[in-house]
């Protein structure tokens, strides 16, 4: 075999497609919206951590169910960090909330939660604006290994600290480790703040409506997905959102869709806020 | 010192110039930046090492002092020619096809993001010979494979050479991998976006 990374060019576009198509047929999840550079590069990941040849990885993937599960997590991107762009709650601080504060019940839906930092990060932003207790927070993501990390809400002490900082510049009181129950290294997120959040699998492809929110976030996943296929998830959370609720997209992530310019008013173009509008 | 015909004739066959460095290479991309001319009619994508949260001014002083369209790259945005795009902070900027950016949030790399490797890479990938990358100063090794690939896919790689740079970590261990066509001063490298 050889492992000697002499081949330039790695992957090619056909073999890519081969490894899409037993994924989709044998597995059920479809990858072919994907973006390309970023799923070569997930994949070429795996295949030098796991030292795999293209047809060993193949292989893998038929035949081995629970190396499928290790493919998925690796494939989809689970890096996150609570309060991650504190602009964007700042934003959410001064231009949502006070608009979420009118409604009896507050449902929001975090699509993408991976292991539920921004799950949190808004139930604490909630809280500190004194909307908590009438919110509940939905967490969902296609990944179930890192919804039971979610579902936890246990993290290291030392990552919860390495947040601290992005918690400052949101311009919250005290400190992030106030809203954690910690003992030796382990900051649990406190049990009031874990009442009112859900973590369940969904899938932004293949999944439909499953209930109405006044707000969704769903931030740094439409990067991962080709114009065509961040449409029909766009179109899922139109019909998700109740009159006036609010989209949140990354502050890299606009709307592009013509169709669905219409349909959104922009609140903050920086971070890409935007409200339905019409019916 | 004069610069060979050879560097010349790649450099005006590119459709596109990254250029990227680390600690020690602000001043360098700010002086490329506000001399190239307004109609160089190449895309100039800048990669440079910078912290998450660090609201900095970078985009606003380049745009500035710049004669062409610049942007801070946002996802899927559409590559255009005479316009200089910069990777922005806490993404990988990743190059999808000819008329296409992606970013993506994965791991850092050499405690990186933006890495120069990752655009490097899917670079190399999109624009093979098309492509003039010049890698400058830094503290990391950041960029050196990146560079290897766009040299082995035709790209004409240029290297400050480290005598000449502040940090001289990221052009060294570009060089000690043979992933440079020419080593170059500041000066020179100057010279050659000029002409």
């Amino acid at each position: 075999m050889i492992n000697e990374s002499t081949d330039t060019q790695g992957l090619t576009p056909v073999e890519i497609d081969e490894l899409v198509n037993v994924v989709k047929k044998i597995h059920g999840f479809d990858f072919s919206g994907y973006s390309k550079a970023s799923l070569k590069r997930r994949i070429t990941r795996i295949m030098q951590l796991k030292k795999l040849e293209f047809y060993d990885l193949k292989h893998l993937l038929i035949n081995d169910a629970a190396f499928f599960q290790h493919f998925l997590e690796e494939v989809t991107v689970n890096v996150t960090e609570m309060f991650r762009d504190p602009l964007f709650y700042k934003a959410l601080n001064a231009q949502v909330l006070p608009y979420l504060s009118t409604f009896q019940h507050v449902k929001i839906w975090s699509a993408g939660c991976s292991s539920g930092e921004e799950a949190y990060s808004l139930a604490i932003l909630l809280r500190e604006a004194g909307l908590h207790k009438k919110s509940f927070i939905y967490g969902t993501d296609i990944n179930t290994e890192v919804l039971k990390e979610a579902k936890k809400g246990i993290y290291s002490l030392r990552k919860i600290k390495s947040y601290a900082e992005n918690y400052q510049y949101c311009g919250l009181p005290g400190t992030i480790t106030d809203h954690f129950t910690i003992l030796y290294d382990a900051a649990t997120v406190q049990a009031e703040l874990k009442q009112n959040t859900l973590f369940s699998v969904h899938n932004l492809i293949s999944d439909n409506v499953f209930n109405e929110f006044q707000m969704i976030s769903c931030r740094n996943v439409f990067i991962y997905f080709e114009s065509h296929l961040q449409e029909k998830i766009l179109d899922l959370f139109y019909k998700s959102l109740c009159p006036l609720g609010f989209l949140c997209l990354g502050s890299k992530e606009a709307i592009r869709s013509d169709a669905f310019k219409r349909r959104f008013k922009t609140i903050n173009s920086k971070e890409n806020i935007y409200q339905k509008i019409g019916a | 010192m004069e610069l060979s015909n050879d560097i010349k004739d790649r450099w005006h066959n590119s459709k596109v110039l990254l250029l990227a460095g680390s600690a020690g290479s602000f001043k360098l991309l700010f002086h490329a930046v506000k001399n190239l001319p307004a109609d160089l009619n190449k895309t100039v994508i800048i990669i440079i090492h910078r912290k998450k949260n660090f609201f900095s001014e970078i985009e606003k002083l380049f745009a500035e002092n710049s004669r062409m369209y610049l942007r801070e790259i946002s996802d899927k945005d559409r590559i255009d020619s005479n316009t200089i795009y910069i990777a922005p902070a806490n993404y990988h900027t990743l190059v999808e096809n000819e008329k296409q950016f992606s970013l993506d949030v994965s791991e850092a790399v050499w405690y990186s993001k933006p890495s120069i490797d990752v655009t490097f890479e899917s670079a190399a990938d999109v624009f093979k010979d098309k492509c003039t990358a010049v890698l400058l100063s830094g503290a990391n090794q950041d960029g050196a494979e990146g560079l290897l690939k766009l040299r082995n896919n035709g790209s004409l790689t240029i290297v400050q050479d480290p005598a000449d740079a502040e940090m001289k970590d990221m052009p060294a261990a570009a060089i000690n991998i043979d992933a440079a066509d020419y080593v170059l001063s500041s000066n020179q490298i100057f010279q050659l976006l000029q002409v």
